[in-house]
This record gives structure tokens, sequence and C-alpha cells, in this order.
């Protein structure tokens, strides 16, 4: 494996500015929210402010496991994101991000909680269902480049999107499921009054929500990385074009949070496995008739 | 060599006459023991001769005059039993499975065409990997059986105690695997397949209950029909060709000779069968009746890998053909379909059950597309099922021995109650679907494999399939983890139950700490012989990423519990969205009364269970089946 330094620096890059990219995107997040909704809304930095607040609080937990399970879920996060911005294999940065995953769900089973149970129970339903639209993803980026490494496809001479269009709209809509948007949010929701409770992380407190919290920045910088990956070419403009997606993408994902109610988890699992096969399955289908 | 292979097909053979004569249990155990180390050994010096000869392919016994005629007189002598059970439990026409065939195979030896002589041993990459996995898992589940039949004739004492017929068919199996492994005289393979077939139904029905007796009787049919198919096969390609030995058949297969398509069809049917892919995989399912040894043995970690390895051995005949297509379509759709079910299975050996039959639809699927690529893949994935669902059925009799169910919702906060048994599971489980354990990597080289060739079903097939299998595995690893407040359990699991989970454990982790190593050194090899030139499957960026994800993943959550073990913290009790009694098992309702609560997991059995879903999945396999096949005859015809 050749290492050179510009994946080195967006290693390290990543790793570093990932937390504060991803708390600050949750910062507009919940101002712009609060405009949509005709309120004022927390400052910019209120996210920060969280996080330092649970780090500084007594540790409250209902068992002592969870911590250890949380840590392995961030360490497996963070590798994910320093894999793929690594510029290695993005199939092999999928499965790591789904182990990371089964950590959260083991983090949750350990109470014995009934709305953190429900919450996993559920979390496991999403992750079957946006599965295959991430699989998928990986795919369609092997077919029209031949690699899966992130490092080859990045430096591709035009951007994959103009090719990709149904995985891309694929991937936009699992995003609505990995970022625990409305109306997908099966497993947690933000707003502890509703049948759920606060699902999946209704049973971590202090230091281990602190622990969440982060390890989702990494994980949305992750998830809009693989956006932005759709966009970026040979051509270093390229990478503007990306970013404006990227927020575009992200300001969509606020928009339909507010502007949606939680469905079933029956409706996500067919809406999304629909939308999965006739975008990128029919956009699979022509690829392989094209690049054959 | 030429000493060992007689001697590791007839020396079990020998074993299971012991078995049977020895009455004394204790007398008996210590002969299995014994007998199971000697088979081990026994491996270990054919591997060690067959590498210093040069791991070069083997070619032996071309002088069979002897053996040949024995091998006759055993297909008649089981066709007499078969018959005879057959009668005796009034299932007259299964019997016509097993006469036609014999009487076939038998005209074909007496009157039909002079063949010219050939070896009818042997020995490759293929045949030593299947040797090593039937004797080192073989003797390790023989070890295990020991322990947990005692327990087993305690627990049931409404069964009657046939322990040492149970063994005598133990080691008869192996004897059989070893022959059908290392054969290449197709004569010799149908023998072999007819033994583990007539084995595996005996085992099932080893309880004599009325449900073993039906579901037995459903695995023989099945198995039958598929060696009839397999017979049909040998006497067509011994009239066109004058020969009847694999590699050859699998030669004029590979170069598009007109007189292999059928032959290589029909066998390859029969292999589905075997695998218990659609429309068959209901045998496998009832199979699950017989004690646990014969599950994991059989029924997971080799007869059922014994389809696997003849589809291995058809791959260049199959690949980029008609038969090809069907047989990754049948592979694909089992994978799939069955995933789907084991979610609904509650019953612990159940969801085993529907895995191995996905795993082995996976193992199928690559077989059929049969490249460098995907063998690499089924392969790894071969090696890997063996080792976890072995050691996981065994852990799961074990579990039914101490708790007396096997009901998945019992295991509920396991780890606490079983520490070993449950942190085996555990590890099996993870070697089944987690990142960067074995079965991941395969699944990544078999979805790459499936988009190089452009096979676009297929490609569907593992993305949801894959999909689906994480929930089934996740939940079940959940349960295991979920606080429990039942009582400890005293572990009445037997030493030499733990020394056989133990070594399987060992030998999960090991094998996926060195595959690197055994790809470049074993299965690349492998693939050279096959496919004439082969180049590396994985790329070395890929392996060292999966090295340091090893790390992380053995490392971290060990690291992060020591290290959690020093920080103060305050423990307090759920949030129940009503007053906690206290016991985190219960909470104060609004009439004040304390109300029980308990955390299950989703299972859906009514929407996407085995009683709604297989009647489909079976309907639309077997339209495939006969459609293609229909294909290839007029092909032929």
């Amino acid at each position: 494996m050749k290492f050179d330094t510009a994946r080195l620096i967006w290693i390290i890059g990543y790793l570093v500015l990932a937390p504060f990219i991803g708390g600050l995107l949750e910062g507009f997040d919940r101002k712009i929210s609060a405009r949509m909704q005709r309120r004022v809304g927390p400052p910019i930095l209120q996210p920060f402010y969280d996080v330092q607040k649970l780090f500084n609080k007594q540790t409250i937990a209902v068992r002592k496991t969870q911590f250890s399970f949380l840590i392995a879920y961030m360490v497996l996060m963070i590798f994910t994101g320093a894999m793929f911005f690594g510029g290695v294999d993005l199939l092999m940065c999928f499965f790591v991000l789904s182990t990371a995953a089964t950590f959260l769900i083991f983090a949750a089973s350990v109470t014995n909680s009934p709305y953190s149970a429900i919450g996993a129970q559920r979390e496991m339903i999403q992750m079957m269902t946006y599965e295959p639209a991430v699989l998928m993803t990986a795919v369609g980026f092997y077919l029209i480049r031949g690699t899966f490494d992130v490092d080859r496809i990045a430096r591709a001479g035009s951007s994959a999107i103009v090719v990709l269009p149904g995985f891309f709209f694929a991937f936009v809509f699992i995003l609505t499921i990995k970022m625990r948007k409305s109306p997908f949010d099966e497993a947690g929701s933000h707003h502890p009054h509703q049948e759920l409770v606060k699902g999946i992380t209704t049973e971590m407190g202090a230091k281990n929500l602190a622990v969440y919290t982060i390890t989702e920045w990494y994980e949305n910088v992750f998830l809009l990385g693989v956006v932005g990956l759709f966009i970026v070419n040979r051509n270093p403009l390229s990478y503007i074009g990306a970013i404006v997606v990227i927020l575009l993408v992200y300001f969509l994902e606020i928009l339909i949070d507010n502007a949606s109610a939680r469905v079933r988890w029956q409706t996500m699992l067919k809406m999304t496995w629909g939308v999965t096969l006739l975008t990128a399955g029919v956009n699979l289908m022509m690829l392989m008739l094209i690049y054959r | 060599m030429a000493t060992v292979i007689p001697f590791l097909i007839l020396f079990p053979l020998v074993m299971a006459c012991l078995m049977f004569v020895i009455r004394n249990n204790r007398v008996r155990g210590v002969a299995a023991y014994l007998g199971s180390v000697i088979v081990m050994i026994g491996v270990g010096v054919l591997v060690v001769q067959w590498f210093l000869a040069g791991a070069k392919p083997v070619e032996l016994f071309i002088e069979t005059e002897v053996a040949d005629h024995v091998i006759l007189a055993s297909e008649i002598v089981l066709m007499v039993v078969v018959t005879c059970l057959c009668f005796k439990y009034k299932k007259y026409w299964i019997s016509l499975l097993s006469i036609v065939p014999t009487l076939l195979i038998a005209y074909l030896e007496l009157f039909g065409p002079e063949m010219e002589p050939t070896y009818h041993i042997y020995l490759d990459h293929l045949s030593i990997l299947m040797c090593l996995i039937v004797g080192i898992i073989g003797g390790l589940i023989v070890i295990y059986a020991v322990g947990y039949m005692h327990g087993y004739a305690h627990h049931h004492s409404e069964f009657q105690d046939r322990r040492y017929y149970f063994f005598m068919l133990l080691f008869g199996f192996l004897g059989a695997m070893f022959g059908f492994v290392t054969s290449s005289s197709l004569l010799w393979i149908d023998l072999f397949w007819e033994v583990t077939s007539i084995i595996s139904f005996l085992l099932i029905g080893y309880t004599k209950s009325s449900e073993a007796i039906t579901n037995s009787f459903r695995a023989l049919w099945m198995n039958l029909l598929g060696g009839t198919a397999l017979a049909i096969a040998i006497a067509y390609y011994a009239y066109e060709a004058g020969t009847v030995t694999l590699q050859q058949l699998v030669f004029e297969g590979s170069v598009g000779s007109n007189i292999a398509l059928l032959p290589v069809v029909l066998i390859a049917f029969a292999a589905l069968t075997k695998s218990a892919q659609l429309p068959f995989s209901t045998w496998l399912l009832g199979a699950m009746v017989a004690p646990t040894p014969s599950s994991a043995l059989l029924h997971s970690a080799t007869m059922v890998k014994a389809g696997i390895y003849v589809l291995f051995r058809l791959a260049p005949a199959l690949s980029g053909r008609t038969s090809g297509l069907m047989v990754a379509f049948v592979g694909g759709f089992t994978f799939l379909a069955a995933s789907i079910m084991a979610i609904a299975q509650t019953d612990a050996k159940k969801v085993l059950a529907m895995s191995t039959i996905a795993n082995l639809g996976l193992m199928v699927a690559c077989a059929g597309v049969g490249t460098a690529e995907t063998i690499w893949a089924g392969i790894f994935l071969m090696i890997f099922h063996a080792i976890s669902k072995s050691m996981l059925f065994q852990d799961v009799g074990a579990t039914e021995n101490t708790l007396h169910t096997r009901d998945l919702e019992a295991f509920h906060g396991l780890i606490y109650r079983l520490p070993f048994l449950a942190m085996v599971q555990f590890i099996g489980i993870a070697g089944m679907f987690l990142a960067p354990f074995g079965m991941l990597i395969s699944k990544w080289a078999a979805l790459r494999a499936s988009v190089d060739e452009r096979n676009i079903l297929l490609v569907f097939f593992i993305i949801f399939g894959s999909a689906i299998t994480s929930l089934y595995w996740t939940k079940w690893m959940a349960k295991l983890l979920e606080q429990s407040r039942a009582p400890k359990v005293k572990d009445i699991t037997k030493l030499n139950e733990k020394i056989s989970l133990g070594i399987h454990a060992v030998m999960m982790i090991g094998v996926c700490l060195l595959f690197p190593l055994l790809s470049s050194s074993y299965v690349d090899p492998l693939l050279r012989e096959m496919f004439g030139n082969a180049e590396q499957v994985l790329p070395t960026a890929t392996l060292v990423v999966l090295i340091v994800i090893i790390l992380i993943v053995f490392a971290v959550p060990a690291v992060s519990m020591a290290f959690g073990e020093n920080t103060r913290t305050n423990i307090k009790p759920n949030y129940m969205n009503g007053i906690n009694d206290g016991t985190d098992y219960g909470f104060i309702s609004s009439y004040g009364e304390v109300q029980h609560m308990h955390v299950s997991n989703y299972y859906f059995a009514h929407v996407i269970g085995q009683r709604k879903l297989m009647l489909p999945s079976q309907i639309l396999s077997t339209v495939v089946i006969i459609g293609m096949i229909c294909v290839i005859l007029g092909g032929v015809l």
C-alpha cells in the first residue's frame, strides 16, 4: 500500500476536524430547524457546550459495561472514517461501519431497559434497511471505476454522479435513516416526549452520551464524505462543488426532518428497499448493459 | 499415501464395528477418544506426506479389481437395507429411489462398456482441505459427542439409549466422507455418496419418535433423488465417454464438450439436494430433531459440504454456461430466502440450520459463477463456516443440556449465567458476520466477483442477503448480553465438550489471524490447480486494513473494560416511564401493583416465517431448476 503525504493529511484532518465539523453542522441544524419552526434557536456552538457539560457530569449509568461498548463503537467509527479519507477500500469501510453499529446495539442492549431495548431492536431493523443501499453504492463505484479504492475513485476524470444518479439518490435517501432524521428516526428520537422516550439512547447519560454524540459527529462527516465522493474528480475545483452538494444535501435532510412525521418501521423498510431497487437497482442494470 | 488413504477409509469402519460391539459406556467412550485421535493423526500424516511429496496432485490406485467388487457389493447391501426400512415404515415408493440407481450402477459395472484403466483416488489441494475439515472437525465432534450423549441419555430418558448405534454411525460416516473426498472414480463417489445419505437418514431417525421418522424419510427421499441423478449421470457418461473419472468429466466440461453437458448438470442437481438448497431445504430443517453432534457433523460442518465440494470440482465446467447460471441462481436465491426465514426462528438450532442453508447457498452461488475469484471466496466461506457452525451447534447443544431449552428467548443474559458457553457462542457468531472475520471477506470477494461477471441477480441476492443476515445474528448476540436476573445455573458441560469447544474457538481466531497466509500459501495454489493461472484475489492494502481491524476489535473492548473498572460509576436503575420497582424487571402501574416486564426480540414469525415463505420459495426454485434443465436438455438432444 502506497501511503503518500496527501492521504496522511486527509486522515489527520478527519481525525482532528471531523468532530468540529460534525458539531458545527449540528449547531446549524438546530438553528435552521428552529427558524423553520419560528423559534430563535440555540447558539451555533450549543452542541459543543452540551457535550462539554456531559463530560463534567457525575458518571451515572445503568450498567458499567455500556461504556466499553460505546468506546468500541467510537473507535471503530473513527477508524471507518479514517479508512475512507485514507483512500482505502470503500466496501471494507462499509463493513467496518456496520460492525461499529453493532457495538452501539450492544451498548443499548446491556441495559435491559424496555425503551433502550426497543431502540436497539429498531436500530437492527434500520441497519437491515439501509445496508443494501450502502453496499449498492460501493458496487456502483466499483462498476464504473473498476476498483473499490476511494483514492482511485476520487482521482477519476469525471464526477461519478453523472453515471450514478440512481445510486446517489438511494444513498441520500438512506442518509435520513443514518442521521436519525424524521420520518425514519425509528430507533431513537431527539425529543424524549414520545412513545420511544429516547429509544436507543434512553439509558445513556453523562460521559456515555458524550461519547455517543461525538461518534455521531464522526459518522456524519464520514457519510457526507461519501456524498462528496459522488462529485469529486481529478479537477481540484470539483471539491468546491462537492462541498456545495454536501451542504445542499444536509439542508435537504433538515427540511425533510422538519416537514415529516415518523412513519412505522414497516413503511420505512418497504419504501427504502423499493427506492433502492428502483433507483440504484435500475441504475445498476443500465450500467451493466453499458460497461460490458 | 497409498496406505494412509485406505487406512482413513477403513479404520473408521473398523471403529464403527467396535462401537457397535462395546456395550459398556465408559469403555466405548475411551475407545471413541482413541479412535478420533487416531483419525486426526492419520489426517496429519496424510497431509505431511502429501506436502513432502511436493504438494502436487497425486493419482493413485489404478488396479482395483477387488475394491470394485467390494464397492458393488456394498451398494447392493445398502439397497437391501434401505428397501427393508422403507417397507417396515410403509414408505414403499422411496425404496424405488434406491433400487433403480443401484441396479443401474450394477448393470453398468457388470455389463457396461469396458473402461480404460485409470486412477481411482485423486489427491489435490481441494481434497486435502476437505480431509482436514472432516478429520479435525469430525474428530473433535466425536470427542464432544461422548460427553454430550451422556447428558442426552439422562435428559431424554423417554428415548431408548442407543449410544452404541449412534457412535457406530458417526465413525462410519467419517470413513465414508474420507472416501468421498479422495475418490476420483465416479462409481466410488456414488457409493460414498449413498452411504452418507443413509447414515444421515439413520441419525435423524435416532430417537424413533414419529416426528423423527417423518423427518428422516423426508431427508432420505430428497438425498436419494440426488443419488439417482448422480447414478444416471454416471451411466450416461460411462456409455458416451468410456470413462468414469470425475477429473476427466470436469476437463471435458470446461472445454465445452457436448458429452459432458448432461452429466455435469445432473451431478450439480445432486449436489443441490445434498447441500439442502431450495427446493430441498426442508430436509435439513427436519434433521434438527437429531442429537446435536450429528447436526454439527453431518448437517452443517461436513456432509452438506460434500455437495459444495462436488460443485467446486465442477466449477470450471459450470462457469459461463447455462448450468452455471442455474446453480448460481438457486444458490443466491436460497441465500436470500433462508436468511429471511432465519429471522423468524426462535429455536436456536433452527436459526443455525437456516443460516447453514443460507451460507451453503452463498457457496453454491460462488461455485455456479465458477471463476477463480468466486472459488476463492467459496473456499474461505467453507472453512470459516465449518469451524464456526460446528462450534455453534456444539455450544447450543451444551447450553440445551444445561438449560433444558434452546429457545433463543431463554438465552437472555446468558453471558452472566453460563459465561463460557455464551462466550463461545459470541465468538462463533462474530465469525459468521462481523468484520474482520472471514465470512465477511468472502462476501466481499463474492460481491466483487458477481459484479465482474455482470450477474445482476446475484448482486441483489448477496446485498440484500447480507443485510438480512446481520439482523438475526445481531439480535442473538444482543440477547446474550442483556442483563438477566435469572439465577446463575450450574454449568454441567463436560470437560470433553469444553475441550472441543475451546479448540474450535482457538481455531476460529487462529484462522482469522492467519488467513492472509492461508490465502497465499494454500488457496492460491489450489486455484492455480483448478484454473491454471490465478492472481491474488485480495489486495495487500485490504489485508493490512483487516489486520488493523482485528487488533481494534479485540483490543478496544478489553482495554476500555479494564479502564472502566477503575472509574467511579453511580449505578442507577432503568428508566421505566413509571416507578421502577427497584429490580429493573418491573414497574409500579397506576393501580399501584408491580407489573413485570420481559424484554424480547423481534421475530415476525407470522409475516416471514417458514410456514409463510417456504412453499413459495420452493415453487419458484423448482420452476427455475426444471426450466433450466429443459433448456440444457434442449441443447444436448
